[in-house]
């Protein structure tokens, strides 16, 4: 079971009360882009066993969208951070490091 | 002009916990920033409580205010005066960024009472309703089964339930079987 913060309401509550929204940190590549941007940006996403990034909504509560940080094998989660961002915070990357040294994900580490 | 009814006519269930439709209320959503002075005279001018902190909830007979989330509040009146409400709110509210509208009609509201209270919410929430995790002056917003649902308690073992009207019969048939008789689970005993 996935126990998650929302940083907006504060309330700990488990998965069923949120929703997934995908990989978080997506650059968007519109019109006048190259076409493999526009395809990365379309398609390709991480599906990482370890750190991952991730968008997600609290549905069934205050209704925001907020970030997590979290480990995809053992759902461990580092954080959750707000949505307004366009790269972790510094206190969420020295989480993930302090626990899993050397992390990378994207373009961060 | 056409008499309003609650969803359930005032529908009752005893079994371990008595569950009843708690019948007409006023609720109107105030959206803006709540740490705006216009917005925090407008709903505590109206509901005449003091202004609520995250995740808590303000109080006086069928008048309060809850905190719904970091934009949102919800203020509650009785059921008749909820247009009056919305037009002095509006009216305070002038030039400034906010929404209020009349939502009374559009919500079922439920009182679970009794000693096993606290167990036949958390039979159907993913929320700690133990005395140490959930305490007066607090409002959850959750899930009640499939279904959001907010909670807060009104006196001792005693929980108000708030859902859409539209799954009312819905809520009800699932506090129900949560309470029936000879299903106590004893975990906040």
């Amino acid at each position: 079971m996935l126990i998650l913060e929302c940083p907006y309401c504060g309330v700990k509550g488990e998965e069923t009360e949120f929703h997934g929204g995908g990989e978080a940190h997506l650059k968007r590549f519109g019109p006048g882009s190259s076409e493999e941007d526009f395809e990365g940006y379309l398609f390709h996403r991480e599906n990482p066993k370890g750190v991952h990034l991730e968008r997600w909504r609290h549905v069934n509560g205050c209704g925001k969208w907020f970030h997590v940080a979290r480990d995809t094998a053992t759902l461990e989660v580092f954080g959750s951070y707000s949505a307004q961002v366009t790269e972790p915070p510094q206190e969420i990357k020295d989480a993930i490091s302090a626990k899993r040294p050397g992390w990378s994900w994207r373009e961060f580490a | 002009m056409s008499e309003t009814l609650s969803a359930l006519k005032g529908a009752r269930f005893a079994g371990i916990a008595v569950v009843t439709e708690a019948g007409l209320r006023g609720m109107i959503t105030v959206r803006g920033d709540l740490a705006d002075t216009d917005v925090k005279n407008a709903v505590t001018g109206v509901a005449g409580v003091d202004m609520p902190g995250q995740r808590e909830i303000n109080t006086v007979g069928e008048r309060g205010i809850a905190w719904m989330s970091p934009d949102e509040l919800l203020v509650m009146v009785p059921h008749g005066e909820a247009e009056q409400a919305v037009e002095t709110m509006n009216a305070a509210l002038t030039g400034a960024h906010a929404l209020v509208v009349n939502v009374s009609d559009a919500r079922a509201v439920f009182d679970v009472t009794g000693p096993h209270a606290r167990e036949v919410l958390g039979k159907l929430m993913p929320v700690d309703f133990s005395a140490v995790g959930f305490g007066p002056g607090m409002i959850r917003r959750s899930r009640m089964a499939q279904v959001p649902a907010a909670v807060w308690m009104t006196g001792e073992d005693a929980f108000r339930v708030v859902c859409f009207r539209s799954v009312a019969q819905y809520v009800f048939d699932l506090l129900k079987a949560a309470a029936a008789e000879g299903s106590e689970v004893g975990l906040y005993a």
